[in-house]
């Protein structure tokens, strides 16, 4: 998996691409949210429109990036799941602790 | 050396395999499946969810059972057999009790950065059943059905 880091209005916007699964992105994750935190960014979103496949891993990746930011006075939102990604988040029902949104214009402005 | 503690035996329609626990043989498990699979049209849900239920079971086996220890081996066999697939997972660990494992889906629980595995396997395979003794390791035993294979389900084409 890639991932890169772009700003948008403020918000620190994370592109992972690919898998994100043990050994193969779940690290990247964590990385790229605290490198963002470090930078000072308190607004984070991750833009998972890219994303494959999302395994157990991968989803205990992203339950602890929103607690970190959380933790550190930070919002992290997620947007354009795609439909894999989404069942995921429903079958784990953490679609009701993450806010998500469908386009990632709806989540900027929403921060 | 990964390739010592690689043992594979393809019979037909099967596949037996042994890799020590290291994540990057999960890809050599994916591979076998993949030889045992070949001839069959999955659609592209069903191949996800066997590909990530194999992925869960074998990450547990080689973390949970084996402790990452790239001595201790993982055991795969995966067969097809009236158009139902079985997956069975062993490995060499002190025993995985499942119900020992928190329910995911509790709101006290949400916020657990792992634990899902098992409920991940659950829902994409038909059947997930675990067995284990104390000291022997645990086997976990899944099946979906896939449909028969398009070479038994359909007669010879004329040209």
């Amino acid at each position: 998996m890639q991932i890169s880091a772009r700003h948008r209005e403020g918000v620190t916007v994370l592109d992972p691409k690919g898998k994100i699964t043990i050994g193969a992105g779940d690290v990247a994750i964590r990385d790229a949210v605290h490198e963002a935190l470090d930078a000072g960014s308190k607004k984070i979103l991750i833009n998972l429109n890219g994303v494959s496949t999302c395994d157990s891993s991968g989803i205990g990746e992203l339950v602890a990036a929103y607690t970190t930011v959380k933790n550190r006075g930070g919002e992290l939102k997620l947007c354009e799941l795609p439909a894999k990604v989404s069942d995921v988040l429903q079958i784990t029902q953490l679609i009701t602790v993450f806010e998500i949104h469908d386009s990632e214009d709806e989540a900027i402005a929403s921060f | 050396m990964a390739a010592r503690r690689l043992v594979a035996v393809a019979v037909s329609g099967a596949v037996h395999l042994a890799v020590g626990s290291r994540l990057e043989n999960v890809e050599l498990v994916r591979a076998a499946i993949d030889a045992v699979l070949d001839g069959f049209e999955l659609d592209d849900d069903t191949a996800r969810q066997i590909d990530l239920a194999m992925r869960e079971a074998v990450v547990n086996a080689m973390r949970h059972g084996n402790g990452d220890d790239p001595e201790r081996t993982v055991e795969v066999d995966c067969s097809v057999d009236d158009g139902v697939l079985t997956l069975r997972v062993r490995d060499e660990g002190p025993g995985f009790d499942p119900e020992s494992v928190p329910d995911p889906l509790d709101d006290e629980n949400l916020h657990r950065t792992s634990g899902r595995g098992l409920l991940f396997m659950r829902q994409c395979m038909d059947t997930v059943d675990y067995t284990f003794r104390p000291g022997e390791g645990t086997m976990v035993t899944m099946t979906k059905a896939i449909g028969p294979s398009p070479r038994r389900a359909r007669p010879m084409e004329e040209e």
